[in-house]
């Protein structure tokens, strides 16, 4: 049995390559959702069909049978990151990547590259700040300056060809933690690499599965946590659509290091696509004897089950997703018990997020010290961010960790955007990182090294790893309310701090917000954040104060003068604005009250204007329209 | 050394004992660290985050969920944690309507006495409150949502203790509320109205529903006459209201309370429960020597009637006939009484005082009614009579000592320990051994606290074996046993409150364990100073058989003491019949097509059935119906032959199985949900 599985790993491979090596060129369109959303699959079918048509061997299949020699492998890939500019299309070895390719593009790449080796100019990068044009993901700022690892074979693997996964290396860690290391070793090997828990709370993942493993042997479980919720993360969601199979193969390895029999991968059913990239991975694999009994020949089970969340925020909470999966309402349980000790159905548990499973391969077939010559001594390795808001570029980046805000907003970000698109790094304001849990960095923090402890330690977390780019017009009292509205919304309502706690912190903001705060209101605003961050139950309680609690550090000024001047620096808390005309300026043209959707503004032609502050609903139309600038305060 | 086995709370050291958690140590220590949702019967909830102390080395935990450890340093009094008590009960007080003097809970209210604890005295927050509509359905209880601080102890004592599960949480975050399910109210779903969600509320979110104004203007109507029978528990626990200790004379205050409220006559439901005991032990003994259904099952209990008539419609024969001692008080003296006072059976009014809020829902059952006229009209708890003594500003602690009417004032020792768990066990008990002409003798175990406890009556003709048991959820469970084979039990008596009646939901409000062992002493205690202590030494009930009733289980008895019970499944599961009729006896094979298992295929999974049988002809032996849900969705798809029930079905194990049958190795069967045969 073990022979056999050991020769297909490697005949996978060989035949794979073998087969690969007669084309002469490799067309990957992404199919992330962003470039699905935007055409690409309608690009991959035009490219297919016309250059059939042309009588180009463009193939979309691999026949190993087939030992003719092709023009090309048309494959689809994950998410290649650079969301912004889909429908994403690279061509090797050209080192050519088209970005927002159309399906109108078609026959112009087909003439101009396929049968000219050139590239189709108009297609190809320009660095918004400077013109400068780029061939590829060499000479793209966005990718050149990132260090990508785990999200690597995103960019490049078909997510639904097992055979391509393997010639790539793929479960080869796999049965080697199978076949030539005891579960300690396993344990040991990712303990010494350093690799922490990529959910938000970075607990090293090896101490975790040690915790598990040495539980009295019996049933055990491995849950993947692919519940990813944060608005604006998609970490998760790219890893499982463009990687499945390294996702499964780090459950395996896991499997092992514990003495799992049975694993679970938790989905957000809002990630259809993910669902089913990981479902027909699943599937392959079991058909393929990867998954199954007597893995790689050893006398152990490992079978996979995909479910899909139910849509709450709070499942990401290990324990309450493992009471999600138990068909229970989705509520936290305190902790101890942990999950190593009893969890899925009373049983030892591990539970590690997506990124964390997918980076264990790597480990166990490049080794521990290859992990850590990346990243910083206490947080070692590579972590992705989902990197949006004011900023040029946005999409999926990775860096190692200690990388600097400086280097991500502005090299790999191409700098801090205006309201209109013009880039203008002296705009930036803060950078809200950790989503909902995490807090916001200012200009100070710049050139901090970003990992675990450096963030916690200013007040901030990695959190999963969504970063919003903010510029000098965003309102911070808004930014903190907005992350309230939204943990106060999912909350599970179990403890009082949280349930309750949240509610009244969003209360007391829209106060702030709307003129009705009193001196009152900021120190019982910092009161309660403090104790719903210590009193909350599990981590979304504890931590759904932190965006309130960053921005009144950093930018208390704002909110004072909020409080105290009723006014929003920003100019965006509308109930704080008093539109007024200036009758000087006012030339009485009536554009501005014909626009005013509510009739607020009144006067005669050829005569300055007013504006009934009572009717006004602040919408700026006014403003927008006026070409004498003679309206102030919206 | 110095802490072996011990830790320090506030500097001082306490000993680690078999503690479960860090509070009750703490509390061990004198020191009453606030909570709503610990309850030591209960699973640890962690939710109300009142209990929580700062530990040297961990910082603030949860007292409740943290496993004592010896060395432990443990500080209950922080300024961090006291700022957090305070916050918590002050966003509680924001967090609905709790505007006190108004709220019926007010005086007994967890959450009131809190704040008036923690010196809360001001909120200041004010988000806008959403109000929910009230739950009026249930006689018994009336829920508030709006009052309600989510602490789910009613959550889990309807599911891990009655093993009901009626409420639960729905919604979430600040829009959370606990509901029956889909939103439907107490009436219209399983409740047994035990009213223990009640009991457990720290607020006023469950209460008792009053029918303290219906009393009042039953005794304020000239034309009425009106009564009012005491039962058993109540002299166990009123005095607990007024702040004095039950005693003896309890019973006493009780009477003259009850006369000056304007009550005409005041009897003792303690009569009617040695009329039970008549009945029900000949019941047994009848069934015993005729091999009758045994087990036989008390029918005491409503909320176990009724768990009963839901969840086990098969078990129905083998529960009592006999009505509970309220409803034979009720029967009893709406058929004499009139006559004897010369009035019509209308205008006398029958109030009882329990300690029960089932009891409301079982006196206004249809079968204890004539022409439409209750056989009990009021009922009222314990709670609220204590509510008329204060609103009449009767000085409780203070009233003479009363002495009941006659007749129905008559009783034994044996009639007022139904109060306590195993005390109709004790009484027929005593009864068997008066009819063998013996002193009873005294099984200790029947008196211990558990809450299930099993044992062997020694008889001349051999031992009978008991069960006691309290908290529906063991009743549930020693029906399986009992329907599975595992237990051979012939008499069973089921409470559904902790303690029997003296825990029962209508009592006064109490927080402490140690009330309830407080109540089941003060019950043994009156019934030492009974004269008598056997069912047969009441001379009333002797008279009652001679004029009136003639034999115990005779048809006049039947007539006046017993009643019948009915299922409650919503589904029976008739079916549509999809196979021809033929005139033949067939084989009934039933496959359910509810929504779960239809999920699950159960629809192809027919129609491969009918097909099968009619390509294997054998329309003429089975008759194909397509059913709804026969409640056990979690493992569908069901089918049902000729009464078996085989769970997670397949075309190939029904072909199995129709096959089997074909050949006569599936025996009929009465169709029941909990089928005893498990077929995989």
């Amino acid at each position: 049995m073990s022979a056999v599985l050991e020769m297909s790993l490697e005949t996978t491979r060989a035949e794979y390559q073998a087969a690969e090596k007669r084309f002469a060129r490799r067309i990957v369109i992404c199919a992330g959702t962003g470039c699905m959303a935007n055409g690409a699959l309608k690009v991959y079918r035009a490219l297919h069909e016309q250059s059939q048509a042309q009588g180009l061997s463009l193939e979309i299949e691999l026949d190993y049978e087939d030992a003719q020699r092709k023009e090309g492998l048309l494959t689809k890939s994950g998410c290649q990151g650079f969301c912004q500019m889909g429908p994403l299309l690279s061509i090797e070895p050209d080192g050519i990547l088209y970005c927002g390719v159309k399906a109108a593009d078609v026959p112009e790449i087909i003439e101009t590259t396929l049968k000219h080796d050139q590239p189709v100019e108009r297609l190809l990068y320009r660095v918004p700040a400077t013109g400068q044009v780029c061939k590829g993901h060499h000479d793209i700022p966005f990718y050149a300056r990132q260090e990508r690892t785990v999200l690597k074979a995103c960019g490049s693997l078909d997510p639904e060809e097992l055979r391509e996964y393997i010639a790539t290396g793929g479960y080869f860690a796999a049965r080697k933690a199978f076949t030539t290391m005891t579960d300690e070793d396993v344990c040991r090997e990712i303990l010494d690499a350093g690799l922490r828990g990529r959910g938000g709370g970075g607990f090293p993942t090896g101490r975790k599965w040690e915790l598990t493993r040495i539980q009295p042997k019996g049933k055990k479980y491995v849950v993947c946590n692919g519940d990813e919720g944060d608005p604006g993360a998609f970490m998760d969601r790219s890893v499982m659509e463009g990687n499945p199979h390294a996702v499964l193969e780090g459950m395996m390895i896991c499997a092992k290091a514990i003495g799992a029999d049975e694993g679970y991968v938790y989905v957000r059913a809002e990630y259809p696509l993910a669902v089913a990239r990981v479902r027909k991975a699943v599937k392959d694999a079991e058909a393929a004897g990867i998954l199954g009994d007597h893995i790689f020949g050893s006398d152990q089970s490992f079978r996979v089950h995909v479910m899909e969340g139910a849509g709450a925020f709070v499942c990401g909470e290990e324990t309450a997703l493992l009471a999600s999966i138990e068909g229970k309402r989705g509520m936290p349980m305190p902790k101890p018990p942990f999950p190593a000790q009893s969890g899925l159905n009373g049983k030892p548990t591990v539970i590690n997020n997506v990124e964390t499973l997918a980076s264990v391969p790597l480990i166990l077939s490049k080794g521990a010290a290859w992990y850590r010559s990346m990243g910083t001594e206490k947080s070692p390795g590579t972590k992705t961010f989902a990197l949006t808001g004011h900023v040029a570029n946005t999409g999926l980046i990775e860096v190692p960790f200690g990388a600097t805000l400086r280097k991500i907003v502005f090299d790999i970000g191409g700098g801090v955007t205006r309201k209109g698109g013009a880039i203008d790094n002296q705009a930036f304001k803060a950078v809200q990182i950790g989503g909902p849990s995490g807090g916001c960095l200012t200009e100070e923090h710049l050139d901090l090294p970003m990992d675990f402890d450096s963030l916690t330690s200013i007040g901030a977390m990695v959190g999963s790893g969504g970063l919003v780019v903010m510029n000098q017009e965003t309102c911070m009292v808004q930014v903190a309310k907005f992350f309230m509205q939204f943990t106060q919304n999912e909350s599970c309502g179990k403890c009082v701090p949280c349930r309750e706690g949240t509610k009244q912190m969003l209360a007391l903001l829209d106060d702030i917000t709307e003129g009705r705060a009193t001196e009152e209101t900021l120190p019982l605003l910092e009161q309660l954040a403090r104790n719903v961050k210590i009193g909350s139950l599990c981590g979304l309680g504890k931590t759904a104060p932190n965006p309130v609690l960053s921005t009144l550090k950093h930018f208390r000024a704002e909110y004072e003068a909020h409080v105290h001047r009723k006014v929003c620096p920003s100019r965006v808390c509308k109930s704080l604005m008093t539109p007024e005309i200036d009758a000087e300026l006012c030339k009485g043209c009536t554009l501005c009250a014909k626009k005013c959707p509510v009739g607020a503004i009144h006067g005669e032609r050829k005569i300055a204007h007013t504006i009934d502050g009572f009717a006004c609903v602040r919408c700026g139309a006014c403003v927008e329209v006026c070409k004498f600038n003679a309206i102030s305060g919206i | 050394m110095t802490h072996e086995n011990a830790m320090t709370i506030d500097g001082f050291r306490v000993v680690i004992g078999e503690e479960r958690n860090l509070l009750e140590v703490i509390r061990k220590a004198h020191i009453e660290l606030p909570t709503f949702c610990y309850h030591s019967e209960l699973s640890v909830y962690g939710a109300c985050r009142l209990c929580m102390v700062e530990v040297e080395g961990r910082g603030l935990v949860t007292a409740c969920t943290t496993k004592p450890e010896a060395g432990m340093k443990v500080k209950t009094q922080s300024a961090e944690v006291r700022e957090l008590r305070k916050m918590n009960i002050e966003l509680l007080l924001a967090s609905g309507d709790h505007d006190c003097p108004t709220c019926a809970k007010s005086g007994s209210c967890k959450l009131q006495s809190l704040a008036e604890r923690l010196g809360v005295t001001r909120v200041r927050f004010n988000a806008p409150v959403e109000m929910r509509p009230m739950d009026f359905t249930s006689p018994s209880l009336l829920r508030d949502p709006n009052k309600c601080v989510l602490c789910g102890d009613c959550v889990r004592f309807c599911d891990e203790i009655q093993g009901i599960g009626v409420l639960e949480f729905t919604h979430r975050g600040s829009h959370s509320t606990v509901s029956p399910a889909f939103g439907k109210g107490l009436a219209e779903v399983d409740c047994v109205a035990c009213g223990q969600c009640a009991a457990v509320c720290p607020v006023g979110a469950i209460l008792v529903k009053s029918e303290v104004e219906r009393a009042y203007a039953a005794i304020q109507d000239p034309t009425k006459t009106v009564i009012v029978q005491v039962a058993p528990a109540v002299r166990s626990s009123i005095g607990e209201a007024f702040r004095i200790p039950n005693d003896t004379f309890t019973m006493g205050r009780i009477v003259t309370a009850l006369r000056r409220l304007g009550f005409d006559k005041v009897f003792d439901t303690s009569f009617s429960a040695d009329l039970t005991i008549w009945e029900e032990a000949t019941e047994f003994v009848n069934r015993k020597k005729q091999g009758g259904t045994l087990p036989l099952f008390t029918s005491c209990c409503p909320s176990w009637v009724k768990m009963a008539e839901h969840d086990f419609p098969d078990l129905l024969p083998n529960i009592s006939t006999c009505r509970s001692p309220q409803q034979m008080f009720g029967s009893v003296a709406k058929e004499i009484l009139p006559g004897e006072m010369g009035i019509k059976r209308e205008d006398l009014v029958v109030v009882s005082i329990m300690p029960c809020t089932a009891k409301k829902f079982e006196a206004g059952r249809q079968e204890f009614a004539t022409n439409g006229n209750p056989d009990v009209d009021i009922v009222l708890t314990t709670q609220e009579l204590a509510r008329m003594i204060q609103d009449a500003g009767l000085q409780f602690p203070e009233l003479p000592v009363g002495s009941l009417d006659q007749p129905f004032g008559v009783k034994t020792g044996a009639g007022v320990i139904f109060a306590n768990s195993g005390g109709v066990t004790e009484a027929v008990i005593r009864f068997a051994a008066g009819e063998l002409g013996e002193n009873h003798p005294v099984i200790e175990e029947v008196r211990s606290e558990k809450n299930r406890r099993d044992f062997v009556l020694p008889t001349p003709e051999g031992g009978i074996k008991m069960s006691v048991v309290h908290g529906l959820a063991k009743a549930k469970e020693l029906v399986r046993e009992i329907q599975s084979g595992q237990s051979d039990v012939e008499f069973v008596e089921v409470m559904a409150c902790p303690g029997g009646c003296i825990g029962g939901a209508g009592q006064p409000v109490t927080h402490s364990q140690q009330t309830r062992q407080r109540r089941t002493q003060v019950i043994r205690d009156v019934d030492v100073t009974h004269d008598a202590h056997c069912p047969q030494e009441n001379h009333v009930i002797k008279e009652l058989y001679r004029e009136r009733l003639g034999e115990p289980n005779g048809p006049e008895a039947h007539r006046l003491l017993h009643t019948h019970f009915h299922s409650r499944r919503r589904i029976e599961a008739e079916g549509i019949q999809l196979s021809e009729f033929t005139g033949e006896a067939k084989i009934p094979v039933s496959v359910c097509i509810g929504t779960a298992c239809h999920l699950r295929g159960s629809q192809d999974l027919l129609k491969a059935v009918l097909k099968h049988v009619e390509d294997a002809e054998l329309t003429e032996r089975f008759d194909i119906r397509a059913t709804f849900c026969m409640e056990s969705c979690d493992s569908g798809p069901t089918v049902r032959i000729n009464g078996h029930v085989f769970h997670r079905s397949t075309l190939d194990s029904v072909k199995a199985a129709l096959a089997l049958a074909d050949e006569g190795g599936l025996p009929a069967l009465e169709a029941c949900d909990g089928c005893t045969c498990t077929h995989a």
